[in-house]
């Protein structure tokens, strides 16, 4: 096993989200569907890091998952405050922005 | 403007009072602008006063320099420096000599007279104060033109004319024919204007000074070219403010003012200042015989055109418009002689300015007993019913005739004669302009008597008031009657006590000179003797037409002059064909042009701006979706890119 399968798993799990973001319409889906990316794309710094022996690729990692914590935060937050008020939780409902 | 007080060089006392001869006019007019209804009651009266008074400080003024010999009379009153601009310098001031003397007095005097009768002829008027007010104004700017020391203050006085005329003519503007009678005005001088005002732009860049004065003494030293130039520019505005050819057109329709308007207008002020400004530029013209020459033609064409216009209107007072256009043509032509005929054009006048006020204020008597009709086919036998108009009137009418002894005598002979006066040694021009002289003189007496025995004497052809009871025509009150009387007896004795002994002529000498000699080709006593043959036998015609025949009540179709006569020789139509359409196509034509290409270009390019908004606002679905998905093409857009141009 070498480091290009964790390079793929990690594109694969990508894909995986990109595409559970795409397609689920409830919100709380969709935020997992942005989860995996996220952590996704760690793997393949964490691996990058490894390939090329250096541990920017890591620390790296690690903001990521700090911005990711936040971030559930804040769009948990969203999520449920417009679940109040609109009783849905569902990413097509809320079109308010539309041209 | 700084006013520094009064200063005067005069050699007589009373100089300083100059000021108010235009000051009193003025602030009558503004008070009854300014004081509103409430001057109602007594506003008329003032006006009255405004020009009495100026009156009398033209008299004052006359005595005082009656006092003095000729050659120290001429006096200039400065209220201050006027204009201060690099090394030009402009003091407003009035200039007193006999020349603006003697316009100060006929303005005043036969002013006065005129706005006694306007308080009862316009005494049923809900605007009477207004119009005197407008009078006011009137004489106020006549008197500043005529008494101004400068061209410039002299245009200010020319412009104030101007808008009085526009707003007396059209005084009724409520009727919007009159309405655009008094626009007509306006232009045709606007046109006229431009004219003093290239004037004046030649005299600075050539003198640098616009006074009298420097003027005069400067003019000797210009090229001819630049004096023919300053006078024909010259001419140009007298010919639009005195209704000569070819800016005539827009006298006959400023009859829409009321009667006392086009008394004003055509007696003592307005149409004077042409010849006013003629002779007051003696200087100029008697040092550009060309320029003369012109002014001589333009008072023929005008003299003729005027009194075949008049032979064929059958409205009285656009008899009388087209009788003073003949009348100025008289004085342009004796202007243009030069030294020969200065005095002659200013005596003619002030004779005239007594006898055509007259006879407009007898015309206003005439309507005010007709119930405002000014059709003559509708008058007629009137002498019996209005016997005080009728002998003003006829004292009027004797006098434009040149009758001796009457005032037109005294001061129209003289100018045939003069005309008959061989200029520049050039003989033809004695005999053309003579005879066209002399050919007015005939016309005028036609036509004079035509209106004259239509109106007062043959049969009775009245037809019905506007509301369908008889005509039943009485005289006019004693405050319409006095002035006409004055007027008449001012017909009657003037001329002879102005001509006889050459009183007239020495008193104007100061100003404009010495009358010089010359031999008319034809001796005096045949030219009288021709003039009045001629004179009493197309009055004897007249009478033979209109008195003794019957007057048909509706127009004859006449012949091709009288047709082109009726219709002022077709002149609206040349100013229509010439310049109204062209103008006018020009205007739509840049109406279209602004609306195709200015507005065009900015409306498009909003109304594209909001197209591809509208194609930009379709991509915003507000699906969260959906831009997701975009993005995602994007990058993987861009990876592919990335990924094959690294390749």
């Amino acid at each position: 096993m070498t480091l290009t399968h964790y390079v793929v798993l990690a594109a694969i799990l990508f894909s995986i989200g990109a595409t559970t973001v795409l397609v689920r319409r409830n919100a709380i889906i969709v935020f997992m569907g942005v989860e995996l990316m996220l952590n996704a794309t760690n793997l393949a710094l964490v691996t990058f890091s490894r390939m090329h022996g250096n541990l920017t690729g890591q620390v790296l990692a690690f903001f990521v998952m700090v911005v990711a914590a936040a971030e559930v935060v804040i769009g948990l937050a969203i999520i449920i405050s417009i679940f109040r008020t609109r009783r849905s939780a569902s990413v097509d409902d809320v079109n308010l922005l539309k041209g | 403007m700084l006013i520094t007080g009064i200063t005067t060089d005069a050699a007589w006392s009373g100089a300083a009072l100059a000021p108010w001869l235009v000051g009193i006019p003025l602030l009558s007019a503004a008070v009854l602008l300014l004081a509103g209804r409430r001057s109602d009651r007594w506003g008329h009266w003032l006006g009255v006063l405004a020009p009495l008074a100026s009156l009398v400080i033209g008299v004052v003024l006359l005595f005082s320099m009656l006092s003095v010999p000729g050659g120290s009379r001429t006096a200039t009153v400065s209220l201050g420096r006027w204009i201060d601009a690099g090394t030009f310098h402009l003091d407003a001031g009035f200039r007193i000599d006999p020349l603006s003397l003697t316009f100060v007095l006929l303005v005043t005097f036969v002013g006065t007279l005129i706005h006694v009768y306007s308080v009862a002829y316009m005494e049923h008027d809900a605007d009477r104060r207004r119009f005197f007010a407008y009078m006011n104004l009137f004489v106020a700017a006549m008197l500043l033109l005529v008494t101004a020391s400068s061209y410039l203050l002299l245009f200010v006085g020319w412009e104030g004319v101007g808008l009085a005329s526009y707003l007396l003519i059209g005084f009724w503007n409520h009727n919007p024919v009159y309405a655009a009678a008094a626009k007509k005005a306006f232009v045709a001088n606007r046109i006229g204007d431009v004219g003093l005002i290239v004037a004046m732009g030649l005299l600075f860049s050539h003198v640098g000074a616009l006074d009298f004065a420097t003027v005069d003494a400067a003019v000797p030293h210009l090229s001819t070219g630049a004096v023919t130039a300053i006078g024909l520019m010259l001419l140009l505005a007298a010919c639009g403010k005195s209704a000569q050819f070819p800016l005539q057109s827009w006298l006959g329709d400023a009859m829409a003012g009321p009667t006392p308007v086009s008394a004003l207008i055509h007696a003592a002020t307005m149409v004077t200042a042409g010849v006013y400004l003629v002779v007051r530029s003696n200087a100029i013209f008697t040092a550009a015989p060309d320029a003369r020459l012109v002014v001589t033609i333009v008072g023929a064409i005008s003299l003729l055109f005027g009194a075949i216009v008049g032979c064929a209107k059958d409205d009285i007072k656009k008899a009388l418009a087209a009788s003073t256009m003949s009348q100025i043509g008289y004085m342009m032509l004796a202007a243009g002689l030069g030294p020969v005929g200065y005095a002659f054009a200013i005596m003619h006048l002030v004779t005239h300015g007594f006898f055509k006020a007259g006879l407009f204020l007898g015309a206003g008597s005439v309507m005010h007993g007709m119930d405002d009709q000014t059709d003559m086919r509708g008058f007629g036998g009137l002498g019996r019913t209005m016997k005080i108009t009728y002998f003003t009137v006829m004292a009027g009418w004797l006098a434009i005739l040149g009758m001796f002894p009457l005032s037109g005598f005294w001061s129209k002979d003289p100018i045939i004669e003069a005309a008959f006066v061989p200029q520049d040694g050039q003989t033809w021009r004695a005999w053309v302009f003579g005879l066209v002289a002399l050919l007015g003189a005939g016309i005028t007496s036609f036509y004079m008597s035509r209106l004259f025995f239509m109106t007062f004497e043959g049969k009775r052809r009245w037809t019905t008031k506007t509301d369908g009871t008889p005509q039943h025509p009485h005289e006019a009150p004693a405050l319409m009657t006095v002035p006409m009387v004055i007027l008449a007896i001012g017909s009657v004795g003037l001329g002879a006590f102005l001509a006889v002994g050459d009183r007239f002529t020495r008193w104007l000498e100061p100003v404009t000179g010495p009358r010089g000699d010359g031999q008319a080709v034809l001796p005096g006593w045949l030219l009288i003797t021709l003039s009045l043959v001629l004179v009493i036998g197309a009055a004897a015609y007249a009478w033979t037409r209109y008195a003794v025949a019957e007057v048909p009540a509706t127009p004859p179709v006449g012949t091709l002059v009288t047709r082109a006569a009726r219709k002022d020789l077709y002149q609206d139509v040349v100013n229509d064909a010439a310049l109204v359409v062209p103008g006018r196509m020009l205007t739509r034509s840049l109406v279209f042009g602004d609306r195709a290409v200015v507005d065009g270009a900015v409306s498009g390019i909003a109304k594209s701006t909001v197209k591809v908004g509208d194609l930009a606002r379709k991509v915003q679905t507000g699906h969260v979706r959906s831009y997701a998905a975009t993005m995602t093409l994007g990058v993987v857009v861009l990876a592919v890119v990335v990924l094959l141009l690294g390749s």
